[in-house]
């Protein structure tokens, strides 16, 4: 550390040239701050990503729907502890461009089955109340100016009322928070004894299931219990944890890990060049500067680690700016897509954690063989082409 | 002349001692390389997904879909809608035969080869007409599915993506097997990512009933699509939305293709303000190895704008080799790469090759020349403004 005013004035020798290095380090570590935060937004799942529940779907696809009659026959399974349904309702509010999700659900068992969304008593109560009645997440609330008490129309692509329209309109009854830092809360929840009794295809049919495994419970074997029960029935089931049905969901986008990879891969191949660049030039200007130093006394060890010191701290520098702007980015691009990534576009420990590790390897692998080199330069030859 | 001259020479001067800079300047072409090459794979896929989607779309085909409906699953219609739209005005007709196929739309999962996940596979339930209401399409191997049999013909993109489609193979979906008997192209569009059966098979095996979701229709010609929605809008028995089959998919198309573009563009800008930094720094340090060099020119005569112009245009040139190393690395390994994805507006797979097209490239090099553009200019004004007395007492 004693060595650092002489390093730090090093680095500054030429300030245009480092600045610009610093620069294109810190685009590189903003990209990387970014799209690895939106690479786990997509593969997370967003608010999907309990650990504890079991989702049960159709076995041939997502798209097709399972009889209301085995939720008895799920709840009855070893190791259930809560089980309740919900259905995918594909409606849009005002302008098929707000799309979010929509459930039809059953109040209390759903709010036992996700206990992370908070809503408070008396909205429970009003909504148990009123069959056309809905609780909207603050996260929806806010994207579109809703409130307690408004009417909230939300036209379904997919279920038409009885009464030949397709347009669905509920009330606001309440407002729920979540407890999950991760979580979003862009979503509208419904009562589906209302859903069942309106919608022109009857009432003898969910979505899919999703229950809460009891303390202690095997995952696997729960989820071989119950889809061995309905195995060969018309409607075979197939049982995942919420967190593996959120990440099978998120593949079928395509390989999103290997693109961003690759686009991480080409810029840092290009940052390594400038920074390594600047690096092997400022040790070439310096070399009769090293030669006195190591006159002076300086020893091989100390001379090497001066060199990749200073080669780190210009990639430290660059790369924290970087992941700064990148987190502001990243808040801001997440709460514009909140449709679409409802858990937000989260710079996540790992990440950053991650990201230091790059700088200092970055770091090192730039400035090694210059370091190496004023290592091993040879006093009498360097002072006398000085 | 005079002044084109000088320029010309002190550019060719510049250009001879490169091989004197070859790291610094290596730097800025590779950092320039890849930023064309990261800007066209990212938005060849874009260009790939809608050439896909866009191919399927004839101007001579409607789709009659149930009003409000965004995707085709999302649809219904009954056997007595169909009929509806079958005797409508404006459906070209073979006899007494209506040119048309009323569909139904269902999702099978079937797993990818390359990441051996489960996928949603479009399973599409066809009439008689399928292959007349579909521009480009045909059979390439095997035969056509019998009506009233469990057997399926798939389409090329479908056989190479997914697990278990190849022909003469038995496939499961749930409780029902199916034999694959026959492949279809057509012509690269979006149906070679389905798989094709019989309709009223497919309506027993998902009991739908006599159910339909939409009605594919060759029209008489372009203008009769007009007449068409006209007679179906008015009929109060019905109530559908008609596309052209162009619009319906360039619809489809958006949602996924602008996605795709708002992560592309801000991340290609991005790598580009990197690029113009190492341009920058590689032409600062560029200028001051010549000082010597710039300043016995200026002593010779030569003016303070050719030494600029110059050193702009070896800027300039550098970029254009980066462009053009990042566009062909992009063009080789991207161009015609497949991948599939699922489309936000039909809630299925949808199989596509990236599409590194002409635009693309000129795109991409354009950029480049604005990065060297913007790269060379502040160390070229360094350059002409360097004063020829104090660099020369440097020698």
């Amino acid at each position: 550390m004693k060595y650092f005013g002489l390093i730090w004035r090093n680095v500054w020798r030429k300030k245009i040239r480092t600045s610009l290095t610093i620069l294109s380090v810190l685009v590189a570590f903003l990209l990387f701050a970014l799209l690895n935060a939106v690479g786990q937004a997509m593969s997370s799942g967003g608010a999907m990503t309990g650990a504890a529940r079991l989702v049960v779907i159709d076995k041939v696809s997502l798209i097709n729907f399972l009889p209301i009659s085995y939720q008895n026959k799920i709840a009855q399974v070893p190791g259930v502890a809560v089980v309740s349904h919900q259905s995918w309702f594909g409606g849009f509010y005002q302008d098929p461009k707000n799309q979010f999700p929509q459930f039809p659900v059953v109040p209390e068992e759903y709010l036992d089955l996700y206990p992370e969304f908070v809503l408070p008593d008396e909205q429970l109560q009003a909504w148990k109340k009123n069959r056309t009645g809905a609780i909207i997440g603050r996260d929806l609330a806010e994207l579109h100016g809703l409130k307690v008490g408004d009417r909230i129309p939300i036209q379904s692509t997919i279920f038409t009322k009885k009464d030949g329209g397709r347009t669905w309109e509920f009330d606001i009854e309440g407002i729920f928070d979540t407890t999950d830092p991760k979580g979003g809360t862009a979503l509208l929840l419904f009562r589906h004894d209302y859903f069942a009794e309106t919608n022109t295809f009857g009432d003898g049919f969910v979505g899919w299931y999703t229950l809460r495994l009891a303390e202690g419970a095997d995952p696997v074997e729960v989820a071989n219990a119950i889809d061995e029960q309905f195995a060969n029935s018309p409607n075979e089931t197939e049982t995942s944890t919420e967190a593996a049905f959120a990440a099978s969901f998120a593949k079928q986008f395509g390989n999103i890990a290997l693109i961003v990879t690759m686009i991480l891969g080409a810029v840092f191949f290009t940052l390594l060049l400038v920074a390594g660049n600047t690096m092997s030039q400022s040790v070439r200007e310096r070399i009769a500067e090293l030669a006195v130093l190591k006159t002076l006394g300086f020893k091989d060890g100390t001379v090497l680690g001066i060199v990749l010191t200073e080669s780190i701290l210009i990639m430290a520098i660059g790369g924290l700016f970087g992941l700064g702007f990148g987190w502001l980015a990243a808040e801001a691009i997440g709460s514009a897509m909140a449709m679409f990534v409802p858990g937000g576009i989260v710079v996540s420990t790992d990440i950053v954690l991650l990201a230091i590790a790059m700088m200092i390897g970055a770091g090192v692998i730039a400035g090694i063989f210059p370091a190496l080199k004023a290592m091993r330069l040879s006093i009498v030859d360097a002072l006398a082409r000085g | 002349m005079h002044i084109v001259n000088q320029v010309l020479a002190v550019t060719w001067l510049n250009i001879l001692n490169l091989p004197r800079r070859v790291a610094t300047s290596s730097v800025a072409i590779v950092g320039v390389a890849a930023v064309v090459l990261v800007f066209a794979a990212v938005l060849s896929m874009a260009k790939g997904f809608e050439r896909t989607m866009t191919l399927a779309g004839a101007e001579d085909t409607a789709i009659v879909i149930r009003s409000g409906s965004t995707s085709e699953l999302a649809s219904g219609l009954s056997n007595d809608q169909v009929l509806i739209v079958t005797t409508a005005p404006g459906v070209l007709r073979d006899g007494d035969r209506a040119v048309v196929s009323a569909e139904l739309f269902v999702l099978v999962d079937i797993r990818k080869k390359s990441n051996d996940s489960e996928a949603n596979v479009p399973f599409r339930g066809v009439g008689n007409g399928a292959f007349e209401v579909r521009d480009a399409t045909r059979l390439i191997a095997g035969r056509m599915f019998e009506p009233g049999r469990n057997e399926l013909i798939v389409g090329r993109a479908a056989q190479s993506e997914f697990k278990g489609l190849e022909l003469g193979a038995t496939i499961r979906f749930g409780r029902s097997e199916w034999d694959v008997v026959g492949v279809f192209e057509a012509g690269g569009g979006v149906a070679e990512s389905e798989i094709w059966t019989d309709v009223k098979v497919l309506q027993g095996a998902y009991r739908r009933g006599n159910s339909f979701q939409t009605v594919r229709v060759r029209l008489a010609d372009k203008d009769s699509i007009s007449g068409l929605e006209t007679a179906l809008k008015t009929d109060p028995r019905i109530d559908v939305d008609v596309f052209t089959e162009r619009q319906f998919y360039s619809s489809q198309a958006e949602g996924t293709s602008t996605f795709i573009r708002v992560l592309g563009y801000p991340i290609t800008f991005l790598m580009a303000i990197g690029a113009v930094f190492g341009a920058l720094n590689s032409m600062y340090s560029s200028v001051s190895t010549r000082g010597k060099e710039i300043a016995t020119l200026r002593a010779l005569g030569f003016g303070p704008m050719s030494v600029l112009i110059s050193t702009m245009i070896e800027s300039t040139l550098l970029a254009l080799v980066g462009g053009l190393i990042g566009g062909a690395i992009a063009y080789l390994v991207f161009n015609g790469f497949t991948v599939s994805t699922l489309s936000n507006a039909s809630f299925s797979q949808v199989v596509f090759d990236f599409a590194v097209t002409a635009d693309l490239l000129m795109q991409g090099i354009f950029t480049a020349l604005i990065i060297g553009l913007i790269g060379g200019f502040l160390p070229a004004v360094r350059a002409a403004r360097l004063p020829v007395a104090q660099a020369l007492r440097e020698l």
